[in-house]
Formats: structure tokens, C-alpha cells, sequence
């Protein structure tokens, strides 16, 4: 599913139109989500047919996945149950080498004619591009793991869960938020349940059941008088989890400095609802910050996405080597910074790793889109730049002897090709809370939730907002501020950073939506990190009359 | 094939209404064929196919519905697929939103379609990507690009009588040239309904000019100046603004057409008065569906006229409440142009920058439609009426309301992602930093 669709649908944003019918291809009923559609027998049965075609065919390596990918949203606004949305796609795509060229073609007839047919015309595909290949497609060995199954360790299968529960407790917090002085609430839950079948002639059939939930709202707070509109987004974080997440269990809550309330593996959206209200007045009556250089206090739900902008994207070695330079761009992170091993990405307080394994998170799963086992591995070693993010075809480039098992693609009818896993900042090894942090801040302004966001496309200078900001004056949280949004280059950015608070303070957040690849698609990463501070970041002021 | 004839579709879509015992129902039939060719590196990189047909089914008991979809065509599948439709409505919670289906509609006809893009095949997208890597390869330039074209149809029909048909193509190039010492990027965008007006080496060859003009750029102060954006840079901008002209949103006090106190800008001057922005899915060069997916009609109709707000978009549930004829979402932006050709802008230039286009456009505050990017692929320095030499990218922050009060000059329309954009010179144009990244 694509971003804009989404926030369409979703009516997200000031601006959005609910459009009257959804814009997604396929809308089923919420029974038929829980059928079985076909057994790993068939699908095993179906998978040889692929890969005997392909080899019959001339192709030197071919991959199936029959894939279902289910969707669930419930849409509601204030007192209103807008949408019940249920999509379903199920078909199957494969990809084959053939003349040293990848060839792709998919279909939704996942029958053993359709197979032999879509099969077919992927080896006829790579063999019309061999024609123009200048590089032969070179992969590093995977091992064969024969059957194998992998479920996300979900406690509460959301898509059991009764529809009118899940309106109900979305109506319960738009109460809330409208009690506390809520203009408007839009307010979404999102579940996605993704059930893939792999196989490959490296001797794979790996069968995968991968969950994932999303509540999310935006209340808006409009000020008739100043004629001002403000909104306060959700402190969810969209994970990789059954619908225990939204069960509020009152040992994942965080007290955050300014007096605010935080989550962790346990969201309350009824509390957040409101809270939002009740914060986003505050916004309103908020001073506009006085642009300048200020030390930066950067919550977890900031800091991810400054994280996945700023070191995920750079570090995925497709767009270093120049294949995502008509689309996504390139990387300011070259190869020769990495080979000279002493290129400062950063501080010596910052370790980014890379993993597809951390529970709960929205990059986990047992084996990636090619029959890679998946694993954790650095990017940046105290300061230091030491890896990107490889896949088969472009291991051997870093001299990696295997994968490091990031290959996704987000339906049965996209190519697989390398996505970000879940790049986080490992926690400081100091014993350090974001208040004794705060304390020895002089000039600065704490920041919580992810706002604007934007980079170029070779991830140097990059602008983000957020959704609290407060002042720090002399140690001491000295009220909110608004219009606030900072400037900085990558690599400058990471070399301010003079401190990061300890584990205790590591949470995950992340996205559904990040964009990738001509045809676009979609992916679900998450980023984790403890409360860190930058030193003398450029701020500026984002107000503006029309 | 997933494409279904008109024939073929109405006697599908008859046998779904017929099976019908709700109080309402309402079908879309929908199928496409696409395919793409990607390369980079001076190769290519991937390239498929792709099919897929569905239908969907919306059943109603008042206001009540329920949706469900399937993908085969025999009657017991037809009928299994309106009888899970309407036990899901039975299920669900009464939406008070809801509205009855359209009864039939009179709609223009369609120029969506067309053959040549119909028949492409996978050679035909090699030689075109063979076609953008060789001059490149040439002269020491690195192609990256990708061509993505689609033949797709759409059938609906309802228990008030309501039939609609179409059937449309579409083909999408874009192609990034890099020069090998990395220093300088050129880019270039097409998109047409009809690929015998597509020309990829033409294209490319402009990419391939602006990379080797854009290398080792000049880094400028970061300010307010006079930009030329081509309408590439322009359209995404206008897009985000467009998105935004919802009445629902306005009415709710929480749009940039919102008015302090209450009341909205609606048939107010907002932008300067030469600006005139309308849509009409008849257009030739930029054709769009004669009908919206709930089976409204779509006609020329007037956006901006002389900078005031004509029209804001409401769907048929707020036209309701306001008791006003519902305005679908355009299905296509045409804003008026002047004679000036880029090179007549660039004469009549004191001082200013010229932009290829805009990068990573995110919205920083909704209420002033103030937006942050990147300028990319091409940027240049203006003096004296000449380009004088390649500049480093600025990150902006600017709303396009501000842009088009600071218009000085309209130049030609271009066809760009489906919608019809002129160049324009636009003064005080905020960029507030620079960026490295070529």
C-alpha cells in the first residue's frame, strides 16, 4: 500500500479528502480474511511447478513467493465509524536468472497453468534485457533450509478481534479527546497480516506469517478567534505485534520530561486521545521559537526518523552504487569513506546497527524475500562508518561471503530488491535518563514525535520538525515553544552528538510507509533509540502569513 | 488478458445486480496489464509484467454496508461474492455518511485510450531504455531511468441503473544522468496516453545536456531570488495545493482556505489575477476518466480565475449537508499559460535561478501551505538574460499560495504527470540553506 493512499483514504492531514470509495484494488469481508486459501502442501506443489519451468527454460537460478497480504483499517472521526475497510491480494510473483539477467513476472492465477505461463514470460523478459546487460547478475551463496515456518510472537491475533470492539475502543478515545477540548479527531487503526510462501532452486520453502498494527490519530485543536489550527499527531508507534499492543498495560507507560506521557510496548490511545487535546491548545498559546543554534534533547519518537532519513537510506548499498539514482538518489557515504575505515559518520558515542530480528519491531521476520535467515550487524562502529546494507546481488561488491538478508518486496506482484531493515541507535553505556540529560542543557529544545520531515538525495542536508517542542533554559523545561524546525548536514548532524541516554530508555518507532523503488513500493521499518542530545543544531522558525 | 470489453464487462457486472437482495448494490469491475523496464549503472536493472482483474461488490441495508471482492467470473462466484457483501452489511455499524448510489449519468467521451500504448511489448521497452543509455554511455554519463506503461479498464454499474465504461493507457519515463566524475546531474520527466509521442533518446539527450552543464556547481548564499521553474519543479508544489482545496476542511476551520472567525476563501482573490487554473478530462494532450469511481461525471470546470478561488472540492456526503452541488476531485489540473519559451524567460532575467525540479517536498504547516525541499538534477545561476553557471542545490521553504502572489511571468505549457503546467517566474523565492549532494 503507497503512502498517499493511504493518508486518502485515511483522511490524514488538514487537507485530505475522504475519497467516497477506496482507492485499494480489493475490498473483502472480515470472516473470509481468517480462511486458509491454500495449504503449504499445494503452495510447495505450486512453488516446483515455477521452479522446474524456469530451469527447463534456460534460467539459472528462480524464486516464487505466493504471497497474501491482508489489510484491515477502521476509519473514524469524532463520533462517526466512517470505513470498515478489508483488503485482500493474493497471487504469486517469480523471478529468474536467465543470460545473467533478472527477469520478473507475476500473476494472480495461482494455478499450475498460470504458474507455467507467468514463469515463461519472466525467463522471456530477462532473456530480451540480456540483450542490454553490461553487468552479469552475480550471487553470493545462500544455503538451501529445506521446509521451514516463522509466525511474528503475536499474544492477540488483531484480525480476531470482533470489528465492533476495535470501532468501540476508537469512539471511546474521539470522546475523550473531544471532552478535552478536541475540535475534530481522525483517528485509524491499521492491521496488516502479511502470509508468504517462498521457494528457490537454492532447495528453500520457507512459509512466514508476519504481523503488524498501526493505531494512529491526529486530533486538531482550530482557535476561532486567532483563526489558528493546530494538531497533535498520536504517540502510538505502528510495531510488529498482535493487538496486545493497544491492551495499555500501565508498566509500558513513561513519565517524559514536561510532564508528558510516553509508551513503550503497551499503547493507551485512550489517555493519548486526551492528552492530544489537551496539548494541542497548549500548541496554540505556545511562544514561536527565536531561530538560532540550540542544543537539541531528541526523544525516541523524534529521533527515528532522523535516524531511518539520515543513516537507513544511505547506508543501503543499492543507492551507493548509483541503482536508485533516477528515483530515491544516490549516497553522500561512499565506498572509498567506508574503505578507508576512519570516516567519522559520527561521535564516538554513536553506534547505529542494523537487524531484521528486535521483537516487536516491524522489520522482524525469520527469513527475507530471497530465503535469507535473518541477523543484526553494525553500520557504524563508535563513530566509525563499517557496513552498509547488502543483499545476494551486491554482497560480493563489499566483500561480504553472504547476505545480510534485507531483500522485501511489498506484494506478490513487486520484484524483491534490497530495503531497509531496522536501523537503530544502540543505547549510551553510561547510566543517563533524558531528565539528568535535560539538567546540563543550557540553551536547547527538547523535541517529541516525529513532525516534517525532508532530505536531498544524497542525504546530506536534511529539515525536520516534530510535534511537542519545549524550551530549555538553564537546565530546567521553561515552557513550549512552536514553529520549530531544524537544519543540518548528515555528518555534522552526528558528530554533535555528545550523549545518549542508557537502555532503559531504548524504544522502537518506526513506519509503514517507506517509499522505495520504480514501481514504488512500500516498507515497514522500525528504528530504535534512548533520548540522545545534539550540540549547537541550527533552528528555524517556521511561521508564515498568506 | 485482464482488460474486459464494455461488452463484456456490462454482462458481468448485469449478473452481479441481478443477484442482488439488499437494498442497494453497487459494483466495480476493474482490470490492467502493466509493464516496466528500469536500469541504472549504464544497464538495465529490472523489468516485468504485471495483470491483475477484481471486482468489488458494495452492498447496502440503509446505511448500512458491507464490501467484498473476488476475482472469478463464473455465476456461483458472481453470486457467492453479492451474498459475503451483504452479510458483511448486516454486520456493520450503521454509517451516517453513507449515500445512495448515483441513478444513471450522461458523460463525455473518453480520450484515454490509445493502441500503440496497448501494444507495447518487452523489446519495445529494451530498445527504449537502449535507447537512453547509449548516447549517454557516449559521453561519459551514467544513465539511471525507468519506463512504466499501463493499459487498464473500469466498469461500474448499480441497482439504480447507473452503467459506466473506460478504458485508458499510460506511459511514464524519467530518466537521471550522472556524469562519471559525479560532479553534475541532469533529469528529465515524460508522460503521455498515446507512447508514439514518446521519444526516449530526445529525452535523454536533454538529461544528458543538463548533467555536463551542472558540473562542478558554485555554492551561492542562501536567500530570496528569482527562480525559474520549469514545470516539472511547479507541478508537485501546485499538486500539494490542489490536494488541499477539500470544502470539508475549509468549512472545519482547518485548511489554508479557512478564514479567521469562520467562513472560508471561496470566491475570494487569493492568488495573483493572472493566474487561472481549471480542469477538463476532454483536454487532448492531458485526458482524464469522464467519471469519478463512485460514477460522477466529470467536466471542464474552473479552479482559480483572475487568483480567485471558483470552485473547492466536495464530495457528495458535505455537498449534502451544504446543500450544494457535489465537485469531484479533478481527475486533471490544466493552469493557463503564456507565449514566452524558457529561452525568452531566461533573456528577460536580471538576476535568478533556473530549477529542473524540486526533491523530497514535505509539508511543514498546513494552515500557510508552507512546504520544504530540495531544488535537483539542474540548477543554474541566471545573469544579464544568460545562464551563467551551475549552483549547489538549496533546500526552500515557501507555500505556493506566496509563489503565485509573486508570479512575474507565465511561459508554455508542458504535459507534466498527467496534468498541463506552464513555466513561471516567480520573485522572492525562499531557499534558507544549501545542500552538498549533486
Amino acid at each position: 500500500m503507497k503512502r498517499r493512499d493511504f493518508i486518502q483514504l485515511a483522511g490524514l492531514g488538514a487537507g485530505a479528502m475522504m475519497l467516497p470509495i477506496s482507492p485499494f484494488p480489493k475490498n473483502v469481508d472480515p470472516a473470509r480474511l481468517l480462511d486458509q486459501v491454500m495449504d503449504v502442501k499445494q503452495k510447495k506443489q505450486l512453488a516446483d511447478v515455477a521452479l522446474n519451468t524456469a530451469k527447463s527454460n534456460g534460467a539459472t537460478y528462480a524464486d516464487i513467493r505466493i504471497g497474501r497480504y491482508l489489510n484491515q483499517f477502521i476509519v473514524t472521526r469524532e463520533n462517526k465509524v466512517q470505513n470498515v475497510v478489508n483488503t485482500e491480494s493474493f497471487g504469486c510473483g517469480i523471478r529468474v536468472i536467465a543470460d545473467g539477467t533478472w527477469g520478473f513476472a507475476s500473476t494472480h492465477d495461482v494455478t499450475t497453468a498460470g504458474i507455467d505461463k507467468a514463469t515463461k514470460k519472466a525467463v522471456a523478459i530477462a532473456k530480451a534485457n540480456a540483450k542490454v546487460q553490461k553487468e552479469p547478475v552475480k550471487l553470493v551463496p545462500v544455503q538451501g533450509y529445506g521446509d521451514q515456518t516463522y509466525k511474528t510472537p503475536i499474544v492477540k491475533n488483531a484480525f480476531e478481534v470482533p470489528i465492533g470492539d476495535k470501532a468501540d475502543l476508537l469512539l471511546k478515545a474521539n470522546a475523550k479527546a473531544m471532552e478535552k477540548g478536541a475540535s475534530f479527531i481522525n483517528n485509524i487503526l491499521f492491521l496488516v497480516n502479511e502470509q508468504k510462501y517462498f521457494a528457490s532452486t537454492e532447495g528453500s520453502y520457507i512459509d512466514q506469517d508476519v504481523h503488524r498494527t498501526w493505531p494512529f490519530f491526529t486530533v486538531t485543536v482550530v482557535d476561532k478567534t486567532s483563526g489558528q489550527f493546530k494538531q497533535r499527531a498520536s504517540f502510538s508507534a505502528p510495531v510488529g505485534m498482535g493487538y496486545e499492543y493497544l491492551d495499555g498495560n500501565p508498566k509500558d507507560k513513561i513519565q517524559a520530561p514536561g510532564d508528558i506521557i510516553l509508551y513503550n510496548n503497551s499503547y493507551d490511545v485512550v489517555e493519548d486521545a486526551g492528552m492530544a487535546a489537551e496539548q494541542a491548545k497548549q500548541i496554540i498559546a505556545a511562544k514561536s521559537v527565536e531561530p538560532g543554534k540550540y542544543d537539541l534533547v531528541l526523544e525516541p519518537s523524534h529521533l527515528w526518523l532522523t535516524i531511518h532519513e539520515s543513516v537507513g537510506h544511505p547506508l543501503e548499498l543499492d543507492r551507493v552504487l548509483g541503482y536508485e539514482a533516477n528515483f530515491a538518489g544516490t549516497s553522500f557515504a561512499t565506498l572509498d569513506k567506508w574503505q578507508s575505515k576512519k570516516f567519522n559518520y559520527g561521535s564516538k558515542q554513536v553506534t547505529l546497527f542494523a537487524d531484521k530480528i528486535q521483537p516487536g519491531s516491524l522489520g522482524a521476520v525469520g527469513y527475507d524475500d530471497e530465503g535469507v535467515k535473518t541477523k543484526r550487524w553494525d553500520l557504524v562502529k563508535d563513530g566509525i562508518l563499517v557496513n552498509y546494507q547488502a543483499i545476494r546481488d551486491q554482497a560480493h561488491i563489499i566483500g561480504e561471503k553472504e547476505s545480510h538478508g534485507c531483500c522485501y518486496a511489498d506484494d506478490w506482484g513487486s520484484v524483491q530488491f534490497q530495503r531497509m531493515p531496522n536501523v537503530s541507535l544502540a543505547p549510551g553505556k553510561e547510566q543517563l535518563t533524558p531528565q539528568q540529560m535535560i539538567s546540563n542543557v543550557e540553551k536547547g529544545v527538547y523535541i517529541v514525535k516525529d513532525g516534517s520531515y525532508s532530505i536531498d538525495q544524497q542525504r546530506y542536508n536534511f529539515q525536520f520538525g516534530g510535534v511537542l517542542f519545549y524550551e530549555i533554559k538553564n537546565g530546567k523545561i521553561a515552557g513550549m515553544l512552536k514553529d520549530v524546525a531544524y537544519q543540518s548536514n548528515t555528518q555534522e548532524f552526528w558528530n554533535s552528538c555528545v550523549q545518549v541516554c542508557d537502555e532503559r530508555d531504548y524504544r522502537l518507532n518506526g513506519s509503514f510507509f517507506d517509499g522505495k523503488g520504480q514501481p514504488s513500493q512500500s516498507s515497514a521499518v522500525s528504528h530504535g533509540s534512548s533520548t540522545a542530545r545534539f550540540n549547537g543544531v541550527n533552528v528555524i522558525n517556521t511561521a508564515r502569513t498568506i | 488478458m485482464a482488460i474486459f470489453s464494455k461488452e463484456e464487462a456490462k454482462r458481468i457486472l448485469e449478473k452481479v445486480i441481478s443477484f442482488s437482495k439488499a437494498d442497494g448494490i453497487e459494483a466495480n469491475l476493474n482490470g490492467s496489464n502493466g509493464g516496466n523496464i528500469r536500469y541504472a549503472r549504464n544497464t538495465v536493472s529490472t523489468s516485468g509484467e504485471d495483470s491483475n482483474v477484481t471486482l468489488a461488490v458494495q452492498s447496502n441495508y440503509g446505511k448500512k454496508s458491507g464490501t467484498a471482492t473476488i476475482n472469478e467470473f463464473d455465476d456461483a462466484s458472481l453470486e457467492k461474492v453479492v451474498r459475503r457483501a451483504e452479510e458483511l452489511a448486516k454486520l456493520s455499524p450503521e454509517n451516517p455518511e453513507f449515500m445512495e448510489s448515483l441513478p444513471q449519468q450522461t458523460y463525455g467521451e473518453s480520450k484515454t485510450f490509445s493502441e500503440a500504448t496497448a501494444k507495447i511489448t518487452p523489446e519495445y521497452r529494451a530498445q527504449a531504455a537502449a535507447n537512453s543509455i547509449n548516447p549517454a554511455s557516449a559521453k561519459d554519463v551514467t544513465a539511471a531511468g525507468f519506463l512504466d506503461d499501463n493499459h487498464s479498464f473500469a466498469a461500474m454499474m448499480n441497482s439504480k441503473g447507473l452503467f459506466a465504461y473506460n478504458q485508458s493507457t499510460n506511459v511514464n519515463f524519467t530518466a537521471t544522468m550522472r556524469t562519471n566524475d559525479g560532479t553534475g546531474s541532469g533529469w528529465v520527466t515524460r508522460d503521455f496516453n498515446d507512447v508514439s509521442k514518446l521519444d526516449t533518446a530526445e529525452a535523454s539527450r536533454i538529461a544528458i545536456d543538463k548533467a555536463i552543464m551542472s558540473k562542478e556547481a558554485k555554492a551561492i548564499e542562501p536567500g530570496k531570488y528569482t527562480v525559474i521553474l520549469e514545470p516539472a519543479a511547479a507541478s508537485e508544489l501546485l499538486g500539494n495545493m490542489f490536494f488541499n482545496m477539500g470544502a470539508r476542511q475549509a468549512d472545519e476551520g482547518r485548511s489554508f482556505l479557512s478564514k479567521k472567525g469562520g467562513g472560508t476563501k471561496l470566491g475570494e482573490k487569493l492568488l495573483d489575477e493572472r493566474v487561472n487554473i481549471y480542469t477538463d478530462p476532454f483536454n487532448a494532450e492531458v485526458p482524464a476518466s469522464p467519471w469519478t469511481g463512485d460514477g460522477q461525471a466529470r467536466q471542464k470546470m474552473d479552479i482559480i480565475s483572475g487568483g480567485v478561488v471558483k470552485n473547492m472540492f466536495y464530495d457528495r456526503y458535505w455537498a449534502s449537508q451544504k446543500n450544494v452541488a457535489p465537485v469531484p476531485f479533478p481527475g486533471n489540473i490544466i493552469m493557463q499559460g503564456g507565449s514566452a519559451s524558457l529561452e525568452d524567460m531566461i533573456k528577460d532575467t536580471k538576476k535568478g535561478i533556473l530549477v529542473t525540479r524540486f526533491w523530497y517536498i514535505r509539508s511543514v504547516d498546513p494552515q500557510t501551505l508552507l512546504y520544504t525541499g530540495l531544488t535537483r538534477d539542474g540548477t543554474f545561476y541566471i545573469e544579464n538574460g544568460k545562464i551563467k553557471h551551475p549552483v549547489k542545490n538549496f533546500r526552500f521553504n515557501e507555500s505556493p499560495v506566496i509563489m503565485l502572489n509573486n508570479l512575474e511571468t507565465l511561459g508554455k505549457q508542458v504535459r507534466v504527470d498527467g496534468d498541463l503546467i506552464p513555466y513561471m517566474k516567480i520573485r522572492d523565492f525562499t531557499f534558507t540553506s544549501l545542500s552538498d549532494a549533486v
